[in-house]
């Protein structure tokens, strides 16, 4: 009893003391102060200033972009290489499942340099100036892609191998049977990887500022993501007031997601369980 | 000509993997309706077969005919022969209704068609909803699953799932349905229900049924036409009472059914002799013919011995008994040999009893040898022989009578002349009594796994594979099981060799 | 009459035989593209990184032109530089310190999430995972903005304020790992170890620790290497005041010393290295677990 009050205390405690300066955001997002820790007033006024901020609703915009194409590019990537290296020879197999922890594993700075290195590298021999919005992709690419493998492939090894048999036996042909079989049964694992992209993409920050070049909606200057632009604000000074709305609106989403998830997990397991009775 | 009889012939069909010959020269005809099952232990090959006829292995040599057509290296999808697989298969991401339908979304089905000039032109189309509906409502009520339609595959039972997996594959109307041991993830009374209602449909919508399993009973109780299998060769093919009343061989016997088996000797036209007593039967082998004898325990007859009884007939002692439901299985012993016996009668444990056999009973079986051969064994330069890996001290003088073998290892004639024997082909043989066999690997000649065993009443004859798949087969009282790890000891006074060619060409001078 | 057939039938046999074969290697050609991506943006950036590591720029005075030639300069740099060993020093402490700290209280938070008496169903450890939704830059702000509201600003706490700051972003890369391993646990060992009269201490660290090992390892992985090269954390954290490897990386690269920046991401990746060997020995399962989120 005692050990079930500690261990309940202990969380909650850890939990507020991980969410305080996002809650502390958070309060001071109803008031118009410049720093956190004056409160002039309760006000709305930050929202409607968010989404008149020219600058952070590019970046925004910009973010989601790169988030949504880089994340379907790994995520077809990705699963392509899970199911042809799944289906290769056991040598081929281990040593693409080795080469993809190598990225797993690697620091961000390194992936972010050596890439960067690298189009420096190849601009200067072809004389052409790399950095673009290709090249941010490609580097969003690298970040997410050995997780789309990675998610993807339990699910494979869980598949019934006779399932892609009973397939072609019933006249589909090998890409039909991949189609109609193989990928909706991996589907779970595809998904998640494409969410996990997502999530890596938008957090992302040494990676873009290193492999950024102009385009998007920043036009003829370089792509400014929330990553970058918020570390270019904090750089000078305190995050500046309408991000406080901003992340007022992420944690409301984020908060939803939470729910959503476990709603869905527990209608998941309520069906398991049903199942099972069978 | 005959290729036309036939719904599918396999000939002379070989599979390896690497090294392993898992099917080796498979040839086998099967008429139109047919049920066939191929029957064997695991790793016979029979499932291997049945995916070449599938379509997902492709055979090594050979052929495989479909209607006289060469279908050997056309791929699964393209052949009219669905599979219901080991465990069902079934696609776990669509319903029982989109599951069978499967097929029939894919399927084209040509049509005929006037065109514009006038001319009459194939086509082909898709099923349409209705057609597929039509079909589909059908495939269900065959398996009687109408009301399931719509259920998710992983709410369904084994044996319902058993039943989507069977009727997704003859909505497609096949040719030939193939079934990889369906029933073996079922429960017993689901497996025996499963069984009669397989052969009920089987007779219903009358196509070629192809069947793999492990179990005799369900081959026995199925099937038109039983292929026996073992080690990627068929032992045996015929009709269940043929295989079950004629077995071919001692595997078969001992495969399908309980039966007695002993080793016998022609002792006369029509008159074999094992148990120590002289029977009639009623084939016809060579007198002095070692040979096989199998006797079913229910053709075992007793009678109860009364008072002192008549030694003039073969009497046993019952020294087991356990009821089976609706009979007694009685093990008696007669001498040193066992003899399984089963009947409806009650009698007394440890009662004498006289053993009687009627002549059609006896089913003598050639027996393919009593030694084992190795023909492809030779001798090395210290005059051992070498027998795939192992190593024999072998008394070479056998090969010459009055031969000695000199200090440089050369074997001498009477004559005087020096063979030198370095490299020479033998074949060597040995009788299974001479080969013993001893627990766990290093203790022996060779190391091996025991991988047969048949019980011939009062011995065992044990099949033990080597790594280098070379059999001993021997003759031991212990019992062994499949799998073991054993050693092979063979005493080599006792290996008998036969020069290959002639001995004049090992001459020195 | 046969004859003609089967001469008809031969090409079609062999068209439909080659189509076979194409369709049998199909599947497993799908991972071409994933294949070429790897060696073009994986592979390919991390030799350049070996080949800068290992050469200097020579300019050659007759001609004015520049060339690269092998050379252990960059090596001799880095270990020369007192600047570059200090950095070196101070990753790896705040590295460990951290992990320690993130271990120490994920620990016994794993612990008692796992233990469905306090913790009933998973939404909680999904709100310790939900953070790194929220932007991960905007989250180090408002750390800082929080901070400096208490009065630790990196001016005058650079080191607490980098380290808390980490702590905070790195405190759930620790719990998933041990959180997973402590689900998995041997109830019924640590029944018997109780049974067998060891005392609550005993029965932690002699049973509990030991059957944790792979989610401490994987655990310790994910927080320590990252916390070595994080760049945003201590440089907005500490206000420029502590460098790391990730920073001093960063400032190779902006000051354009491609070969010393090469050397020190070598450096790295040797570290990474490392902590692949030590992750294929130890932290199997866990590695997958984690990918999940």
């Amino acid at each position: 009893m005692v050990k079930k009050i500690i261990g309940r205390c202990y969380i909650y405690l850890i939990l507020i003391l991980m969410y305080l300066p996002v809650l502390v955001l958070i309060a001071f997002s109803f008031t118009e102060a410049t720093n956190v820790g004056e409160w002039t007033g309760f006000s709305f006024n930050l929202f409607p200033r968010l989404f008149q901020s020219e600058e952070i609703m590019t970046a925004l915009a910009n973010t989601v972009i790169i988030a949504i194409t880089s994340a379907l590019a790994a995520t077809i990537l990705g699963t392509l290489g899970a199911i042809g290296a799944f289906y290769s020879k056991k040598r081929a197999r281990e040593a693409i499942d080795l080469a993809t922890q190598i990225p797993v594993v690697n620091a961000e700075i390194v992936v972010a340099f050596s890439l960067t290195v690298m189009f420096v590298f190849i601009g200067n021999i072809i004389n052409v100036y790399m950095f673009s919005f290709w090249t941010l992709l490609v580097g969003h690419i690298c970040l997410s892609i050995p997780f789309v493998y990675t998610s993807v492939k339990p699910k494979l090894q869980q598949m019934d191998p006779s399932l892609y048999e009973a397939a072609l036996d019933l006249g589909a042909s090998p890409s039909k049977a991949l189609g109609k079989v193989i990928i909706p049964e991996i589907m779970p694992g595809v998904f998640s990887g494409f969410l996990l992209s997502i999530t890596l993409s938008l957090d992302d920050f040494i990676v873009t500022a290193f492999t950024r070049g102009s385009g998007l909606l920043s036009g003829e200057k370089k792509i400014e993501t929330l990553s970058t632009l918020i570390q270019a604000k904090i750089k000078k000074g305190p995050i500046p007031p309408e991000m406080r709305a901003l992340t007022t609106i992420l944690f409301v989403v984020v908060i939803l997601a939470v729910i959503g998830v476990s709603i869905y997990k527990n209608r998941q397991d309520k069906k398991e369980k049903t199942r099972r009775a069978f | 000509m005959a290729e036309k009889d036939y719904i599918i012939s396999l000939q002379g069909v070989t599979k390896s993997f690497g090294n392993n010959t898992v099917v080796d020269d498979f040839n086998l005809d099967i008429a139109k309706g047919e049920f066939v099952t191929f029957l064997g232990p695991s790793g016979c090959g029979k499932t291997t077969t049945l995916r070449m006829i599938a379509g997902f292995e492709t055979p090594t040599s050979g052929q495989i005919l479909l209607n006289g057509e060469d279908i050997t290296r056309i791929p699964p999808h393209k052949r009219p022969i669905n599979t219901v697989f080991q465990r069902y298969a079934l696609f776990p991401h669509l319903d029982v209704y989109d599951n069978v339908a499967f097929g029939l979304k894919l399927k084209k089905i040509p049509y005929e068609k006037v065109n514009k000039k006038g001319e009459t032109v194939t086509k082909y189309r898709h099923f349409t909803r209705q057609e597929i509906d039509e079909k589909v409502m059908r495939a269900l009520k065959i398996i009687d699953l109408e009301d399931l339609e719509n259920r998710d595959i992983s709410t369904l039972s084994g044996g319902q799932q058993q039943r989507v997996a069977i009727a997704r594959a003859i909505v497609n109307e096949p040719e030939i349905l193939l079934l990889d041991e369906p029933l073996g993830a079922l429960d017993l009374k689901m497996r025996k229900e499963m069984q009669l209602e397989l052969k009920d449909m089987h007779k219903k919508i009358g196509i070629t049924f192809i069947y793999v399993t492990h179990d005799q009973e369900e081959a026995l109780t199925m099937s038109d036409t039983i292929v026996v299998m073992k080690d990627g060769v068929i032992q045996q093919v015929g009709n269940p009472i043929d295989i079950y009343n004629e077995p071919v061989n001692a595997f078969v016997a001992n495969f399908i059914g309980e039966s007695n088996i002993y080793n016998a000797t022609m002792v006369g036209k029509l008159k074999v002799k094992f148990l120590n007593r002289v029977f009639d039967c009623i084939d016809d082998f060579p007198l002095n013919e070692k040979v096989d004898v199998v006797v079913r325990p229910e053709d075992v007859e007793m009678t109860p011995v009364k008072g002192e009884g008549d030694d003039s007939r073969l009497k046993g002692k019952i020294v087991t008994k356990i009821f089976k439901g609706i009979h007694y299985e009685y093990v008696l012993m007669v001498g040193k040999s066992e003899i399984v016996a089963q009947s409806t009668k009650d009698y007394a444990q440890d009662s004498f009893v006289y053993i009687d056999v009627e002549p059609e009973n006896i089913q003598i079986m050639k027996r393919s040898s009593t030694e084992n051969v190795y023909p492809e064994a030779y001798l090395d330069k210290n005059n051992k022989l070498i027998i795939s890996d192992a190593e024999f001290d072998v008394d070479i003088t056998q090969l010459l009578k009055g031969s000695h073998v000199d200090d440089a290892l050369y074997l001498i004639g009477p004559d005087g002349k020096k063979y030198d024997l370095d490299d020479a082909d033998v074949i060597a043989s040995i009788d299974f009594n001479d080969v013993q066999i001893v627990d766990g690997h290093d203790n022996g000649n060779v190391n091996g796994t025991v991988v047969e065993t048949i019980y011939k009443g009062d011995h065992y004859a044990v099949l033990v594979r080597t790594a280098e798949e070379e059999d001993y087969i021997l003759a031991t009282d212990d019992t062994w099981n499949e799998g073991d790890l054993v050693s092979v000891i063979v005493d080599p006074s006792k290996i008998r060799l036969v020069l290959k060619g002639d001995l004049s060409k090992y001459e020195v001078e | 009459m046969k004859s003609n057939e089967a001469a008809t039938k031969t090409p079609k046999a062999d068209k439909k035989a080659k189509a076979k074969r194409f369709f049998a290697l199909q599947r497993k050609y799908l991972c071409i593209p994933y294949i070429i991506f790897f060696i073009l943006f994986i592979f390919a950036p991390i030799v350049i990184i070996l080949f800068y590591a290992f050469t200097y720029e020579v300019v050659d005075p007759a001609t004015h032109t520049a060339h690269f030639e092998f050379s252990w300069q960059p090596l001799v740099n880095f270990f020369t530089d007192p600047s570059k060993i200090n950095v070196l020093f101070v990753s790896l402490f705040i590295a460990t310190i951290t992990t320690l700290i993130c271990l120490i209280i994920g620990f016994p938070l794993a612990y008692f999430l796992a233990d469905k008496k306090i913790n009933k169903n998973a939404v909680l450890v999904t709100l310790f995972v939900a953070p790194m939704w929220i932007n991960f830059v905007l989250r180090t702000g408002a750390t800082r903005d929080l901070l400096t509201w208490f009065g630790i600003n990196g001016g005058t706490h650079p080191y607490l304020a980098t380290i808390i700051g980490m702590v905070q972003n790195y405190l759930p890369f620790v719990i998933l790992p041990l959180y997973t391993t402590m689900t998995k646990l041997d109830k019924s060992q640590i029944e018997a170890a109780g049974d067998l009269g060891a005392n609550p201490a005993q029965v932690m660290f002699k049973n509990i620790i030991p059957q944790a090992i792979p989610g401490i390892v994987s655990a310790c992985l994910m927080t320590f290497m990252p916390t070595m090269s994080s760049y945003v954390i201590s440089d907005v954290l500490s206000e420029g005041k502590i460098t790391l490897f990730g920073n001093y990386i960063e400032l190779e690269f902006t000051n354009k010393a491609w070969n010393d920046g090469s050397f020190m991401a070598f450096v790295m990746l040797l570290f990474i290295a490392v902590t692949m060997f030590i992750s294929q020995k130890f932290g199997k399962d866990d590695e997958k677990e984690a990918g999940q989120w």
